[in-house]
């Protein structure tokens, strides 16, 4: 192959099209209105396991956006109501088969909607995309307990150390618990439910909130937070969205406390979005698909670089 | 040595692992969108020829070995060491038992050898795939039996023992698959 030509085939690139105009098409259905927030924006996440484009500009450095959620939010507290955007999000460093540091997201927020309205939402496009006709919701300590017989709530990181090397998992260097649960996600539980078509995965950690609320569960605290898995392929995060500003300042600040004990540049706080906390977000569920594995997956192809025009080596 | 991070574990890249030289085979890139990413890595320890399958956190490093596959003439053995030269150079290269390993029976005087050198010292040492020898022992040859049928052993003059076509003699020429340790054709005569 030659370098100047596309990594994905015309054929492909046709089903993109149609695929770009069939979200749109969902969404407009669902009096759900597009909005297109900047790319380029001042301030950036916190989050520890993800890294940024720095962009310099005339007006100081940018942030490519790693994913719209900041700016939607200002949009729904400003009342805009039921809002979606389809378009190119940013994350340094994220290559490889079904990665690709410039990818395109689609996130939608639902007003006064909780994760589970959400997450039948989210199973109506992916199964109707996918001509997969059911769906199943699991907690995550149930996974963790059928695919590795430990239960996540009482377990100590030794415990989720000896499920990895039972699985056959050789990791190089030390782990947290959460490392661990990681490396169990992606090195048996996603190869474990390849075959059980369309997933939702519910109760995450409390530790794992990030921008979810935390809510009682069976006498344990866990994130109001899903994630979607078709295939085995991660295809959707979602949250019943934490509205507290204080709240988010505190995980912000501690994010920023791993990211300085990793050596990681610390972020500066968004303050735009926690004076829109402050003047109100409405009770909202929002959630992000990955529009290329999406496609990948409908198209039956096992590389996100064969749905992409010019994967990130041909860009 | 420099350090390489994950991101730049491409195949064939040679690092260090546990103090052992290993070659990268595979790299495959896993992260959960709000997770952790790791790097799965196929790596073959260059002293063991085994495969390895590790688990290394995204952005981890490990330091590079000083690793060279070089083309060298096998010279001649002193029971100890064998000896290799470089063709252009005319440098010497000694090799322990433990580097030529397997290629001990197909060493054969002024043949290139493909020889991994580790911090200067041979690791190991590849035979070229097919190699042209002497049959210097074997069972008298059956006239006319050209066609088809049994085979023999035969042992060639760097002492490997092929299975070898019944019609052949004892100061003939073959070619060997030295991959397989098999009888490929009959060579011309030196």
């Amino acid at each position: 192959m030659s370098e100047w030509e596309p990594s994905a085939g015309i054929y492909e690139l046709r089903a993109r099209a149609a695929m770009l105009a069939d979200v749109r098409a969902f969404m407009s259905s669902r009096s759900v209105m597009e909005v297109d927030t900047p790319s380029l924006g001042q301030f950036a996440i916190t989050d520890p396991n993800i890294e940024l484009f720095e962009v310099a500009t005339s007006d100081g450095t940018r942030f490519l956006q790693s994913s719209p959620e900041y700016a939607m939010k200002r949009l729904l507290a400003s009342g805009s109501g039921d809002i979606f955007q389809l378009g190119k999000v940013f994350r340094s460093g994220e290559h490889g088969g079904r990665h690709n540091p410039e990818f395109v997201m689609l996130e939608w927020y639902r007003v006064d909607w909780t994760h589970y309205q959400l997450i039948r939402e989210v199973a109506e496009l992916i199964a109707e995309t996918l001509r997969l006709s059911t769906w199943q919701i699991w907690s995550l300590d149930a996974l963790l307990e059928h695919f590795c017989q430990i239960n996540l709530h009482d377990a100590a990181e030794l415990e989720l150390k000896v499920a990895a090397e039972n699985a056959g998992i050789d990791v190089v260097g030390d782990l947290d618990k959460l490392d661990y649960l990681d490396l169990l996600m992606t090195h048996v539980v996603e190869p474990g439910i390849a075959s059980w078509g369309l997933v939702f995965i519910v109760d995450f950690l409390e530790q794992q909130a990030a921008l979810s609320r935390i809510i009682e569960r069976g006498g344990n605290s866990v994130a109001a937070r899903f994630e979607a898995y078709a295939h085995g392929v991660e295809l959707a995060n979602g949250y019943w969205e934490e509205l507290n500003p204080d709240i988010l300042m505190r995980r912000f600040e501690a994010d920023n406390d791993l990211r300085a004990s990793r050596g990681q540049l610390v972020r500066k706080i968004d303050e735009r979005l926690i004076s829109a906390s402050r003047a109100g977000v409405p009770d909202c569920a929002g959630v992000a698909v990955g529009f290329d594995r999406l496609l990948m997956l409908a198209q039956g192809r096992s590389e996100l670089s064969q749905v992409i025009p010019f994967s990130w080596p041909l860009a | 040595m420099p350090n390489f991070s994950t991101n730049e574990f491409k195949p064939g890249l040679k690092v260090m692992l546990d103090n052992e030289p290993c070659s990268i085979l595979e790299n495959e890139y896993v992260k959960p969108g709000k997770g952790q990413a790791f790097n799965r890595v196929k790596l073959r320890n260059l002293r063991s020829g085994r495969v390895l399958e590790k688990t290394f956190k995204s952005g981890d490093s490990l330091e590079g070995a000083d690793v060279l596959d070089i083309d060298l003439e096998y010279s001649y053995t002193d029971g100890e060491f064998w000896y290799f030269m470089d063709p252009n150079t005319f440098e010497q290269h000694s090799a322990d038992k433990a580097a030529v390993a397997d290629a001990e029976k197909w060493l054969k005087e002024q043949e290139k050898f493909e020889v991994t050198l580790f911090n200067g010292a041979p690791l190991t040492v590849t035979p070229p795939n097919f190699i042209e020898l002497e049959i210097t022992e074997t069972d008298p040859g059956l006239k006319g039996d050209t066609a088809q049928g049994g085979s023999k052993p035969a042992t060639l003059s760097t002492g490997a023992v092929v299975r070898v076509p019944l019609f052949l003699s004892e100061g003939e020429v073959i070619r060997v698959d030295t991959r397989s340790g098999e009888y490929v054709s009959r060579a011309s005569k030196v």
